[in-house]
């Protein structure tokens, strides 16, 4: 396997779908290989970093804001007649 | 050495589970005229369905309108939930429609198509080999570290970075995304793997082992 056939596999390396004869192919490419291993090492730290951090602030105002209007907007919808048929069905 | 598969990273597996969740009694309750049950609904998810939106749209107005549209559809079409995928994953979906029309409103449809494959290599070859501090976020403070991650992800391409999105931050798994967004499967991967490899790339300026300030 060279670098290339490995980046290709690099998804579903991460998503654990490699067949277990590739996978052996895989580890021992990663075991020679510094390149991939930074890059498997680097992209995971990637994932791991967007995953970890509330990126976009959502103080606790906007919430309150949001689900009051969200409500209102449904609760005016269900006072005509057509939103209650709506949800009884 | 690296790490095998299984460790990489967790949870990126969809949870298989098989119980009834919870949130299928609030939207019955909901159904049956309880708007308490779907104010909780709106309180578990507006958190997830805000950043959803944020990613995609990078507008924050634009986060606050959709979010709202997004529950009231919801709350609307409560009837065409059949409970055979979660509540949230079916909130998500309408999230990234509305999304993506609100990107095409701005203009920029060449930019959202999500049936091409875009005109570009980057990120297809990693050039930057470079190994990062052990915990590079740390470096940082929060507030720094949320401006990077919106910059970096905010160069992606739309369509890299909403399926990045959807798979790596909000937990979807590769066919619930490509159903998302009427992409195939392969094409999920594919976009998937440039998106995660661009955003290494992008940020290995800012996380690298070098005593070199960030470009």
């Amino acid at each position: 396997m060279n670098c290339t056939d490995f980046l290709a596999k690099l998804t579903d390396f991460f998503d654990g779908n490699i067949e277990p004869d590739l996978m052996s192919e895989v580890t021992e490419h990663l075991g020679q290989c510094h390149h991939c291993e930074v890059v498997v090492d680097t992209t995971r730290k990637t994932i791991e970093v967007y995953r970890g951090t509330e990126v976009y602030d959502f103080p606790d105002d906007l919430s309150i804001r949001l689900r009051s209007a969200i409500m209102a907007r449904c609760e005016k919808s269900m006072a005509s007649p057509d939103g209650k048929k709506k949800l009884k069905t | 050495m690296a790490t095998l598969p299984s460790t990489i990273v967790e949870p990126l597996l969809p949870d298989t589970e098989t119980e009834v969740h919870p949130d299928v009694d609030l939207v019955a309750r909901t159904r049956a005229g309880d708007n308490s049950a779907y104010e909780q609904l709106v309180k578990q998810y507006e958190r997830q369905i805000f950043r959803t939106a944020n990613h995609i749209t990078q507008n924050r107005e634009d986060a606050e309108d959709i979010t709202q549209d997004v529950f009231f559809k919801a709350f609307q079409k409560l009837d065409q939930f059949k409970g055979d995928s979660k509540f949230s994953t079916w909130l998500v979906r309408i999230a990234v429609n509305e999304s993506l029309m609100r990107l095409r409103k701005r203009k920029t449809s060449k930019t959202v198509s999500m049936d091409q494959d875009l005109q570009t290599d980057e990120g297809s070859i990693p050039r930057d080999f470079a190994e990062w501090r052990p915990n590079p976020e740390q470096i940082y403070s929060q507030s720094e570290l949320g401006d990077i991650l919106r910059k970096t992800i905010a160069g992606l391409p739309p369509g890299f970075r909403t399926v990045f999105t959807l798979r790596d931050i909000e937990n979807l798994s590769t066919e619930e995304t490509a159903e998302a967004l009427k992409l195939s499967v392969p094409a999920v991967k594919s976009r998937l793997l440039r998106a995660r490899l661009q955003l290494r790339e992008r940020l290995s300026r800012y996380f690298r082992q070098k005593n070199e300030a960030p470009k």
